[in-house]
């Protein structure tokens, strides 16, 4: 039963008030995509054993998609952050460092 | 035998007498009293038999980790199986019986096992039952059936009330003994917020019984003391009879509070109350808990642990034998020794494995006269449904004899072991302990929190400081982490004063005696309730079982409701042996929650009946209710299926709906269809994505029907849209689909198109919506008048807003059944007037109610596809012949890309048709279609399936819809449906627009 706090009202959210929602970051192929592509996008997922870039939605609150950064292992959380981002931002990634120092998650590190 | 002393215990109150009954049998004991102590007080000793062998079984222990003592009780809805007699209060009136024997506990059928043991080894169930196969379900799986499980399901509905209580503290302490209560006056003295739970309805855990003194008092003083000061905190909570069950993710804990079990007439009180609490930080002082030894016949009625012996001669004043044997690796047991002396009783010898016993407490022990034997074991335990005596040997030997001594109670202790569950649930590590011979909890491993920082600490016994000294000590210095932990500021302070015996170390003893032979070891037991003994691990580590898991489930040791509390560490010592491994090697197997069985109605706390979840009802419901509705849930809405009227079944009151509104006029409650409001200068940029169709060339006032995919390319929903103006739409979705596509909307506006300017809202419940159907349906409105409803100023697929009847409205002139129709929305407030004004107006022109099921075989008629019935989740627009409501000016929409996916253009997928059954029967639901050959399993080739299937009203024959392999391309054939008991019906492949394909009765 995690506690996630939602960037955009602030709330620390029980498990039971989030909904997950999956990778984070995904970049979507449409209509012209190659299939190796197109495969990537809907099937193609991480699954590390550490630092993981995850979706979540505050579906009993405020409504709102997030990102979560978290330790698959551990359960530790690194921050959550803006659903609107291509990239997990410098405070994020800063955060990792210093707790995961030498962490790599796709093209991030 | 065994006997209620002339002096008290100390929890027991000899003024309040209670009556009990076991096994029908009228008792006695003492408010105060356990069900065990007070069947012990009754010479009660054996209370049931065991689960593979049935043997017979008595007490062992005191507490939560009573292995034996399992009975059922109550009656009716209050019928209970496997309530552990050690931890169930005794209340006037208890009625309680022991399970597992036919037909008496004193005679059991089942006792034969015991002379087929040899037959009955470890993994016997795997080797055994595997061949011949036919034998598995005709013979021994009526076997096992017959025999599996402890006691019996009940059967009558729980007549009790539970709840679940949320609490929020920054320090939550379980265990409320010595090291508990200590930690919680550190940390409420801190200003700390503490929740204390502890599973007994007593303070202070096993101190009291053991002695010693703290701060120059005896330990009861003392946590008298130490509770008074604890009751003057508003910050802190104590809760006793409230067990922790659990500890999950980020503070996250569970507690088990037995609110009535020993009160059952308690009145308004809940049974169970489930604790779920968040703490910042998790102290867990759970102590320890006491190993039996393995020695020949170690399951006798009789044989106990030496500390739970001592607990129900201190604690109940009950003396569970008059001679007692005491055998021992440790000091503690002395103290069951000189309890048992200094309460008048006999114990002949203590045997003690070690080689030399000249500790503080072995010399008070022999200042008493008693007789100690060091380097001795038990070769063998002699007797029957009680023990009559034990045969002495040599520790280091092979078990030859060297004397009987009769006695009626053997006390063994085997060293403790630290009650690790809670350091454990979150992944903390152990580390062996090898001066104490026990796991303890790894401080450089502990369970980690959200923060990445240690969530629990533990403390005292449950820490590996079993002395009251070093208990004492450790609990001071732990509740000062704990409370820095939990956010407060705590000085480093001195551990109290502590008086206790000195001790000297165990000596790590796992069988006695050392050289035990086959015999011998086929008869001590580690699994006291699974039936389970150290041959049958030594037999796994043979079959080559190295993992510590895999050992677990192949002998069961440790799988019976008691999680292998009193076996765990003997089997695992008994493995490594067996694998000639370093006992941390082999490792522990994993503790999960619950400590101990809870029950599941309190897990499921209120949330049963009608508030197991909320039903929604639309403005119209009323009526139904008034009009003999007969309600289908659909997602959390009650629909009505039909409204049967005297006399009639539900099948006649479908026909006669369909039939009326056929001929007259039907209104149908569609209120609990979708709508959802998309409103933005992308609104209709926004919808082309999401629509497989062009929905921003749709003009404002106009409706246009559309289907919704995933990015898979499968249909997810459908609906009509209508455009309110240049940037609103409303779009209508299925009524099980309004809040998951309301979702499917803000997920891709919030996660991928967050720059487009587009708003959402979900307005479903802000309407009532009604469809006025049939050739009549334009009449009626025109006689409430109003607005203008003529085919020219509302044709087809147009929407208008206006008044009628004096209601405010809008009007769609859409229609799901083929009939002139139109869907009028009215605000929520105004559905159930607006309705009455429909119906009382429409009596002239022969208005009926109708329900889901005319609707759905009005579609079906007309050849529309229902989401759910003709979609699966694999099933894309082009299967259902829906080529035509996909835009190819669109560059882009959701599952787009997909659908052009090899698989998705295979002319092989099954294809949406008609299908009409030669003798116009009906076909059954979900029925397949078979083709020629068969497959490589040798079963028949499938090509097919009906995904609706309704006897037509209209037509008078049976109609279905179905999906066929090329089916569109087969029209006319005849295929083959496959009948559960092997039969075929023949079905002929037709056009799935059963009426009126022209659409001459909607359009005008
Ligand atoms: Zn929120």
């Amino acid at each position: 039963m995690l506690v996630l706090t939602c960037p955009y009202c602030g709330v620390a959210a029980e498990e039971t008030e989030l909904h997950a929602g999956g990778e984070a970051h995904l970049k979507r192929f449409g209509p012209g995509a190659s299939d190796e592509d197109f495969t990537g996008y809907l099937f193609g997922r991480e699954n590390p054993k550490g630092v993981h870039f995850e979706r979540w939605l505050h579906a009993n609150g405020c409504g709102k998609w997030f990102h979560a950064a978290r330790c698959t292992a551990t359960l530790e959380l690194f921050g959550t952050y803006s659903a609107q981002l291509t990239e997990p931002p410098e405070p994020i990634r800063k955060a990792i460092s210093a707790k995961r120092p030498g962490w790599r998650w796709r093209e991030f590190s | 035998m065994s006997t209620r002393l002339t002096r008290a215990g100390r929890l027991i109150d000899p003024t309040r007498p209670l009556e009990f009954r076991f096994n029908g049998k009228r008792l006695r004991g003492f408010a105060g009293d356990t069900l065990a102590s007070a069947l012990l007080a009754n010479d009660q000793m054996l209370v049931g038999r065991s689960f593979k062998y049935h043997r017979p079984r008595g007490i062992v222990a005191s507490g939560a980790e009573e292995p034996n003592a399992l009975v059922n009780m109550g009656a009716e809805g209050r019928f209970e199986p496997n309530q552990r007699a050690t931890t169930t209060e005794l209340f006037d009136g208890l009625s309680a019986t022991s399970q597992n024997h036919w037909p008496s506990l004193e005679y059991d059928i089942g006792a034969i096992n015991t002379h087929l043991a040899r037959f009955l080894p470890a993994g016997f169930y795997y080797k055994m039952f595997i061949h011949p196969r036919p034998f598995w379900k005709h013979v021994y799986e009526p076997f096992i059936r017959q025999s599996a499980g402890l006691g019996r399901a009940p059967k009558a509905r729980d007549a009790d009330r539970y709840e679940h209580f949320y609490a929020h503290v920054d320090l939550l302490i379980i265990g409320g003994g010595v090291a508990g209560l200590q930690a919680a006056l550190t940390a409420g003295r801190a200003g700390r917020r503490v929740l204390v739970i502890e599973q007994t309805p007593h303070w202070g855990g096993r101190a009291p019984v053991d002695g010693g003194e703290i701060d120059g008092q005896p330990t009861e003083a003392w946590i008298g003391d130490a509770l008074a000061a604890l009751s003057e905190m508003a910050n802190v909570t104590l809760r006793n009879r409230t067990m922790g069950a659990g500890i999950y993710d980020h503070g996250y804990a569970l507690g088990y509070e037995r609110v009535s079990d020993h009160a059952p007439d308690g009145g308004d009180a809940p049974r169970h109350r489930l604790w779920r609490i968040r703490a910042r930080h998790i102290l867990s002082a759970t102590g320890a808990i006491e190993r039996p030894l393995s020695f020949a016949g170690n399951d006798l009625p009789g044989v106990m642990l030496a500390a739970a012996m001592r607990d129900y001669l201190v604690d109940y004043g009950v003396s569970p034998g008059d001679r007692t044997v005491v055998v021992t690796n440790n000091d503690d047991a002395y103290r069951t020794a000189i309890a048992l002396k200094e309460a008048g009783l006999e114990v002949p010898v203590i045997a003690d494995a070690r080689d030399h016993a000249t500790g503080p407490l072995a010399e008070r022990a022999r200042g008493m006269g008693i007789r100690v034997e060091t380097g001795m074991g038990i070769a063998a335990v002699k007797g029957g449904k009680r023990v009559t005596g034990v045969a002495l040997c040599a520790q280091a030997g092979e078990g030859a004899a060297r004397e009987y001594v009769a006695c009626d109670a053997v006390a063994m202790s085997g060293g403790w072991s630290p009650v690790v569950h809670f350091w454990s649930h979150c992944g903390g590590k152990l580390t062996w302990d090898r001066a104490g011979a026990m796991f303890r909890p790894d401080a450089d491993h502990p369970p980690t929190g959200q923060d990445g920082l240690p969530m629990v600490t533990a403390a005292g016994a449950a820490n590996g400081a079993m002395m009251l000294d070093a208990c004492m000590a450790d609990a001071v210095a732990q509740a000062r982490l704990a409370t820095i932990a939990a956010g407060g500021k705590a000085r480093k302070t001195a551990p109290p004063e502590v008086e206790c015996a000195a001790e000297q170390a165990i000596e790590p003893v796992w069988i006695m005696p050392q050289g035990a032979p086959i015999e011998a070891r086929s008869k001590m037991w580690l699994d006291f309730q699974n039936d389970v003994k150290v041959s049958d691990v030594q037999l796994a580590a043979r079959e080559g079982y190295e993992s510590v898991e895999h050992t677990k489930r192949y002998t069961t040791l440790g799988m019976a409701t008691d999680q292998g509390k009193l076996s765990n560490i003997n089997g695992l010592a008994v493995l490594s042996d067996a694998l000639n491994a370093e006992i941390p090697a082999t490792g522990t197997t994993t503790f999960r929650p619950p400590y101990t069985p809870i029950s599941l109605a309190s897990l499921g706390g209120e949330a049963h009946g009608e508030l197991f979840q909320p039903i929604r009802k639309t403005p119209i419901h009323d009526w139904g209710d008034a009009n003999g509705a007969d309600w289908e849930p659909v997602g959390l809405w009650r629909r009505a299926y039909a409204y049967p009227r005297d006399g009639e079944t539900v099948e006649q009151a479908v026909a006669r709906e369909v039939t009326n509104t056929r001929e007259n006029l039907g209104l149908l409650d569609a209120s609990t269809l979708g709508k959802i409001i998309v409103q933005g200068p992308d609104a209709g940029r926004f919808l082309d994505m999401l629509y497989t169709n062009m929905m921003s060339t749709l003009k404002p006032g106009r409706c246009r029907y559309g289907l919704m995919c995933s990015e898979n390319g499968f249909l997810i929903d459908d609906g009509v849209v209508a455009r309110i103006d240049d940037q609103t739409f409303l779009c209508h979705t299925t009524t099980g689909g309004a809040e998951r596509i309301h979702g499917h909307m803000e997920e891709w506006l919030q996660t991928e198109w967050w720059d487009w300017k587009v708003y959402t809202a979900n307005v479903t419940e802000q309407f009532a919506q009604i469809a006025v159907v049939g050739p009549n349906a334009r009449k009626l409105l025109e006689k409430l008048g109003g607005m203008d409803v003529s085919p020219e100023a509302l044709p087809f697929m147009a929407w208008a807003d206006g008044q009628i009847g004096g209601f405010d409205i809008r009007a769609y002139r859409i229609s799901f059944s083929g009939e002139l129709s139109y869907e009028i929305a009215v605000p929520a407030s105004q559905g159930r007037a607006f309705w009455d004004a429909l119906m009382t107006a429409g009596q002239e022109f022969g208005v009926m109610a109708y329900g889901t099921e005319a609707l759905h075989i009005m579609r079906a008629e007309k050849g529309f596809i229902m989401i759910g019935d003709e979609t699966d989740g694999t099933v894309i627009p082009q299967d259902l012949g829906l080529d035509w409501a996909i835009s190819r000016k669109k560059d882009d929409y959701l599952g787009k890309r997909a659908q052009v996916r090899s698989f998705m253009a295979n002319p092989e997928r099954w294809k949406l048709v008609g299908l009409e059954t030669l003798d116009g029967s009906v076909l059954p639901d979900g029925i397949y279609a078979v083709g020629q050959g068969r497959n490589a399993n040798g079963q028949a080739n499938v090509i097919g399936r009906v995904t609706s299937t309704y006897h037509s009203p209209t037509l008078n024959k049976g109609i279905a819809m179905g999906l066929i392999q090329r089916g569109p391309e087969r029209m006319g054939e005849v295929v083959e449906f496959a009948r559960t008991d092997g039969g075929r019906i023949p079905a002929r492949i037709v056009s799935p627009v059963f009426l009126d394909p022209e659409g001459e009765r909607q359009n005008v």
